[in-house]
């Protein structure tokens, strides 16, 4: 175990280099509390068009740790959370 | 037509001042007349590292605020005739001027000289949007390590914001000896990460730290340092330079001169 971790052990360039790749992609769609807002306020009033919902209680957020996309690069994804009230049709 | 060269970073120490000292003095070298301005006021380094500390009388503030008038503020080399420092506000702060006093003062300057070279302070405040505010080219240096790396990709987001067109990268403090060994990002990390036009690499050299005690600029002389900011002025003035090599070509001779450097280290130590 020892002897295979000696071999499979990363140099820190490598993990420097992971490091820094995820830590861009938060810093760089680090979007202002404001248009966070707007997005929520405009998903809100789409999903409204079917379904009741609690706006109050919903959340969105932007998370640092994606899937792959498709060239091997981790993308940013937005995450929401929307309780619904009542399915109406 | 005279060019407005930013030298910028984010983060603190890695290299700004000694960096726009050199640039300044290699230009001037070159026969350029280079305006070298301290950005940093309150904080200013500029003239300890020229070596030019013993003759300021002026700074940049008095000249915005018309306690005197410009030429006054400009200090001469003392080895170069082309070459100026206009030293920054030693017990002012960053808020006492604004980025239109900054762009108007260069106005001035850009009818005198064939460079301006702004030394930026550390942060992304006032003082950052001061020293950027007149610039037509912005090089940001950074050094191969991750809190570096991070603040430059924010320095890069703001020029861009800030619409400067023209941004190129120096890696500063470039350990051979640690990307060999797989313990430092290379260069082609870097540029990976940032994707910036490289302007130059600039390896570790102790040299950078006696020639900062002697208050004289190495560029041009006889080290790995030197002979880097050499390239980066040669590239400002449009000359295409080979990059020098690091990391790469591992050959009997230099490990064995390696060796030695090693053991005159530890002697030392």
């Amino acid at each position: 175990m020892s002897l295979f971790s000696i071999f499979k052990r990363k140099n820190s360039r490598q993990i420097a280099k992971d490091r820094l790749k995820i830590l861009l992609i938060s810093d760089r769609v680090n979007c202002s509390p404001e248009m966070m807002e707007l997005i929520k306020n405009d998903i809100a009033l789409v999903i409204s068009k079917y379904m009741k919902i609690d706006t109050a209680s919903m959340e969105i957020q932007i998370s640092k740790t994606g899937n792959s996309g498709r060239n091997g690069k981790i993308m940013p994804v937005l995450y929401a959370n929307i309780p619904i009230l009542d399915l109406k049709n | 037509m005279s060019e407005v060269i930013v030298v910028t970073s984010g983060k603190g120490g890695v290299g700004k001042t000694t960096t726009s000292a050199n640039v300044g003095t290699g230009l001037a070298e070159m026969g350029k007349s280079v305006v070298l301005i301290d950005a940093d006021i309150g904080l200013r380094n500029l003239d300890v590292v020229m070596g030019l500390e013993n003759r300021i009388v002026y700074n940049l503030v008095d000249v915005i605020e018309g306690s005197c008038r410009l030429k006054q503020a400009l200090i001469k080399d003392k080895r170069h005739a082309g070459l100026f420092l206009m030293p920054a506000a030693q017990t002012r702060d960053k808020n006492c001027i604004t980025p239109g006093q900054m762009i108007k003062l260069i106005d001035n300057l850009k009818t005198q000289f064939d460079y301006i070279i702004l030394d930026c302070p550390a942060g992304i405040e006032q003082g950052f949007q001061n020293a950027i505010a007149g610039a037509d080219h912005a090089v940001v240096v950074t050094t191969p390590e991750v809190s570096a790396i991070r603040d430059a990709d924010r320095i890069i987001g703001l020029l861009e914001a800030n619409e400067i067109k023209k941004i190129d990268l120096i890696i500063n403090r470039l350990r051979s000896d640690l990307v060999r060994r797989g313990e430092m990002m290379t260069v082609e990390d870097v540029l990976d990460i940032l994707g910036l036009p490289l302007l130059g690499i600039v390896p570790d050299d102790e040299n950078v730290v006696i020639a900062t005690n002697q208050g004289e600029p190495l560029v041009g002389k006889n080290s790995l340092a030197g002979q880097a900011f050499y390239n980066v002025c040669m590239r400002i003035e449009g000359k295409e330079v080979p990059f020098m090599d690091f990391g790469k070509n591992i050959t009997i001779w230099t490990k064995v001169t390696n060796l030695f450097k090693r053991n005159l280290q530890e002697e030392r130590v």
